[in-house]
């Protein structure tokens, strides 16, 4: 049942194959048997999780089965669950117990999907390792002494692993699909404001978006399609329609006319070479399903990671100044004045990452450096999204590697804050233009998965996920997963 | 004349009378229990987002409109960061750059009559921030968040004003204006509008401007009076001595009449302000605009003009009427069936001192413009004096209803029939001869000091209800007749 992906499954629930209860039962037995080392849930919510799948069990045995019903997932902290714990990562909300439910969690809920639990990430999702954890570093299961990637490190291991067949999670420079590419599954970013962000614990506002991980493309429209749409407890979130992509998936019956732009900036150095044969390999099935390869320019990506760490931060320092201890979440024992009290709620509380983080912002902020980091970022933004339009306008999609690099030893970059962060080199820019991307499996390197990224038009997702599934229909890739768990 | 020249600035905090907050639908209404009207947005609990309250946007825009200012047709919301416990996420929401309201002048009327023009700054939307309560918690703070998201328009003048006097004409026209156009309930006493004011001094026939100090947070008309009267002398004095003036916020305590500096400009926050990423720009219609321009309520100077045409009331009673909405809303619901120059006295007059004793608003009335109007019109048809209407007034302050009731039952009604108080006269007369005899052996010069005499006596025969004015024309009559 463990191998089946979430299409299958619920072809099978339909069948009759087996009951959504006997499935979540089996499932949480797996979470049992390996999540206290591979550590990709946080919180298992195994009684509750029983209690729905009966019940989804009954509505499908009575006709009025919603279109998910009965399927395991796991959502990642990050999305507040109504009486269930959100940690997002970090001891400040260690005893954090929200009264109400993310957009994302209501709609997936109400679809009739099942929550197994919460799932581990960087705390407050800065990260791309998972190692910022306050819960510990979740493993990749392909390799347990490697980093699964991050922030949604969790939500990845867990799909990896076949823990449950879908996740949802989030991606602000890069969490959805850095760790997709590092734990050999598929997993989409959604266009900035095609899903709402209400109840998602905010990282850098406008940079964050939710998104599915799976183990393929077609999953990945599954969830989409009830993860998608206007909401009006969200400014941001768009009001336009969400199309079936489940159903446009198939509109294609090859890629003829389609052109994949690959920018030469994405190829250069620091790219590990097996990395980029895996991804040269993935271009030319594309080439041979009738895809034209066009190369284009991409002038300003390198100034995409700088961009970033300016402005995310920035979003960010003023995001988490409501962590202070005084409403809810962390409080420090025996506050001598207010001061004390903030100084040290905060302190204790927070992580080095996100201090790290909080500072960086704060002084990009500050009086007499606006100008200099936080003004020119927001230029170089504009810069990032034009070379997009210009690109755009001549091809359909971008294609190229998801990292420079496959899963690395646990430990090995913690140290080293910039080398983590380039990591990110080639999903950032896609957050900063608030572009729809996502990564699927395309080979190996150093026997660790490899990600093939492709980027799409403004809330295109549509096309994103017809080219992606036209090369899942025609690789194997994506069907391969970590031996020790596809047993 | 001092060697000195005050020049003041305000900054003025209007609570915007929108039943929700300005991003959230939690209740905006004053006097809850504490955190009673405080939802998860308030709170700043993780992952929720705000949502901007249209209203507060119309309301901002129809402020802009009042005072012909330049409306900022795409306003941007930006935080403001620094930690305070009554501050939930942190950061206050408000504008910086883009403000919804741009340049714009107020009219202001001197003590001798003449006019100036005060110019706004800006007017910007933002959220009020909580309350911190530090009684009742035994050495710790209790934090209230009812307060917390209401919306506020900051209005922001340029220093243009020279005195106290000045400063409160001002504050007291801002007042008139959102109160008539309906922003703002005026509730000066629950926080509905306050007052920071810059002051400074300067050597008359300067040009630069003196170092400021901002007291903030003043919350009466008398207290913003005090408070700029106490901080002037304190300047010049500090001057005078070859001292400076430094920069910094001060607070005055309208009990103690003492203020206190709060902080100094070397302790001011850094508020690192950016746009708010969770919230788009506002961006305005031009349908939008004269929808809210052709729907905005008359403007305390129209409506002054007008009272004053319509009702040929003296320039006095139509500024003390039309300065404030409610009042000329009442007025003219009187004045529509009783008398205008005597309702504008009696509003002005016995209303008036009633409620601020009682410190009621005119909509708090115990006393409903249909009743005074009632009353007002028995005194026009003579059927009460003016002392026996003062009476019927009290017994409708009391909670009694019907005016011709009150009349009947405590019989007040004045007796004005000519034939009965002849008689009256006459036999008061006839009783008196003694008081006769002595009125008619003084010269007639003198004689209109004994008319008293005769008048408490026959006002204490009809028992005060006698007409007075014919008592007087008949006794004059009579008693001339007896001179023969």
């Amino acid at each position: 049942m463990h191998n089946l992906t979430l299409t299958e499954t619920l072809a099978a629930l339909q069948r009759g194959d087996f009951s959504s209860r006997e499935l979540t039962q089996a499932l949480l037995q797996r979470i049992e048997h390996y999540n206290p080392q591979l550590n990709a849930l946080i919180t298992v919510t195994a009684a509750q999780a029983l209690a729905a799948a009966e019940q989804a069990d009954q509505q499908r045995a009575s006709g009025n089965a919603g279109p998910l019903a009965g399927l395991p997932i796991v959502h990642k902290d990050i999305f507040c669950t109504d009486a269930v714990r959100t940690s997002a990562g970090s001891k400040m909300l260690d005893n954090f117990i929200p009264p109400y439910d993310a957009t994302v969690v209501e709609r997936l809920h109400k679809a009739g999907a099942i929550s197994l639990g919460k799932a581990n990430m960087d705390e407050f999702a800065m990260g791309s390792s998972n190692e910022s954890s306050f819960y510990g570093a979740a493993q990749n299961p392909w390799a347990r002494h490697c980093v699964p990637g991050g922030s949604s490190g969790g939500s990845a291991a867990a799909v990896a692993a076949r823990l449950v067949a879908g996740a949802t999670a989030t991606d602000t420079g890069g969490s959805i699909r850095q760790p997709a590419a590092l734990c050999g599954i598929t997993g989409l970013k959604p266009s900035y404001g095609r899903i709402s962000r209400w109840g998602m614990i905010a990282y850098a506002s406008s940079l964050d978006q939710a998104g599915p991980m799976a183990r393929s493309a077609e999953d990945c429209a599954l969830l989409l399609r009830e993860m998608a749409g206007h909401d009006p407890k969200d400014s941001t979130c768009a009001e336009r329609e969400v199309p079936d992509y489940c159903a446009e998936l198939s509109q294609r019956s090859d890629l003829t006319g389609i052109k994949i732009g690959v920018p030469s900036q994405y190829f250069g150095s620091g790219l590990n070479e097996q990395v980029a044969v895996a991804v040269r390999d993935a271009l030319a099935v594309y080439e041979s399903l009738g895809a034209k390869l066009v190369e284009i320019e991409l002038p300003n990506s390198a100034l995409a990671i700088p961009a970033y760490y300016v402005i995310a931060p920035a979003e960010a320092s003023a995001n988490l100044a409501r962590f202070d201890g005084v409403r809810y979440g962390y409080r420090c024992d025996n506050p001598q004045d207010l001061e004390d009290l903030y100084r040290r709620s905060r302190s204790e509380g927070f992580g080095d990452e996100v201090k790290r983080r909080i500072m960086i912002g704060s002084y990009a902020l500050s009086a007499g450096y606006y100008d200099a980091y936080y003004r020119k970022a927001q230029q170089v933004r504009q810069l990032i999204k034009q070379d997009y339009d210009a690109a755009f306008a001549q091809v359909d999609v971008i294609a190229g590697p998801t990292t420079p690099n496959p899963a690395w030893a646990i430990g090995e970059k913690s140290s080293d804050p910039v080398s983590m962060y380039l990591e990110d080199i080639y999903t950032i820019a896609t957050n900063l233009a608030g572009l729809p991307g996502i990564s699927l499996p395309c080979g190996f390197a150093q026997n660790m998965p490899v990600g093939l990224q492709l980027t799409g038009r403004h809330f295109d997702e549509s096309t994103l996920l017809q080219v992606a599934h036209h090369y899942q229909r025609n690789s194997d890739w994506h069907q391969r997963g970590p031996e020790e768990f596809c047993q | 004349m001092s060697n000195w020249e005050t020049v003041i600035g305000l900054e003025v905090h209007v609570q915007l009378a929108t039943h929700s907050k300005i991003f959230s639908a939690s209740s905006t209404a004053f006097g809850a229990e504490a955190n009673s009207q405080a939802n998860a947005i308030d709170l700043a609990m993780p992952g929720t987002l705000p949502v901007l309250n249209r209203a507060a946007v119309e309301y901002a825009v129809m402020f802009g409109l009042a005072i012909d200012a330049e409306i900022g047709m795409t306003s941007v919301f930006e935080r403001k960061n620094y930690f305070y416990p009554d501050l939930p996420k942190g950061y206050q929401t408000t504008q910086l750059d883009k403000p919804i309201v741009g340049p714009g002048r107020v009219e202001i009327e001197l003590a001798d009559g003449s006019k100036k023009s005060i110019r706004i700054h800006h007017a910007h939307l933002e959220e009020d921030a909580g309350k911190s309560l530090h009684e009742d918690f035994h050495g710790m703070s209790g934090i209230d968040l009812n307060r917390a998201g209401t919306p506020l328009i900051e209005i922001v003048s340029e220093p243009d004003m020279r005195s106290a006097e000045e400063a409160v004409a001002f504050a007291r026209k801002l007042h008139s204006i959102v109160t008539s156009i309906g922003i703002c309930d005026g509730k000066m006493a629950q926080g509905s509008m306050r007052f920071d004011v810059n002051i400074s001094v300067r050597p008359r026939g300067s040009d630069t401007l003196g170092t400021r100090t901002e007291t903030k947070n003043l919350n009466s008309f008398k207290f913003m009076h005090e408070a700029i009267a106490l901080e002037v002398e304190r300047q010049i004095d500090l001057l005078e001595e070859g001292g400076r003036v430094v920069q910094e916020t001060r607070l005055y305590n309208g009990d103690s009449k003492v203020a206190r500096s709060m902080r100094s400009k070397e302790e001011a926050n850094d508020y690192r302000y950016f746009p708010c990423p969770d919230l788009l720009p506002v961006v305005l219609s031009e349908e939008t605009l004269a929808r809210l321009r052709s729907a905005l309520p008359e403007l305390p100077d129209a409506r002054i003009a007008r009272l004053a045409e319509q009702f040929s009331l003296s320039g006095y009673d139509a500024a003390q009427i039309g300065g404030d909405r409610a009042t000329s809303d009442y007025f003219e619901r009187v004045a529509a069936s009783a008398d205008a120059k005597l309702a504008a006295n009696w509003i002005n007059g016995e209303l008036s001192a009633q409620l601020n004793s009682a410190e009621l608003t005119i909509e708090q009335s115990p006393i409903a413009a249909e009743q005074l109007a009632a009353l007002l019109q028995r005194i026009s048809d003579n059927t009460l004096s003016s002392k026996m209407a003062r009476e019927v007034f009290n017994a409708l302050w009391q909670g009694e209803r019907d005016v011709d009731a009150i009349i009947d039952q405590r019989g007040l009604r004045q007796v004005s029939d000519s034939g009965a108080l002849s008689a009256m006269v006459a036999a008061v007369l006839a009783d008196n001869s003694a008081m006769v005899a002595d009125y008619l052996g003084t010269p007639a010069e003198k004689r209109k000091k004994k008319l008293g005499g005769f008048m408490g006596k026959i006002m204490q025969a009809s028992k005060g209800q006698a007409n007075p004015q014919q008592v007087n024309q008949i006794l004059l009559e009579q008693l001339q007749a007896l001179e023969g």
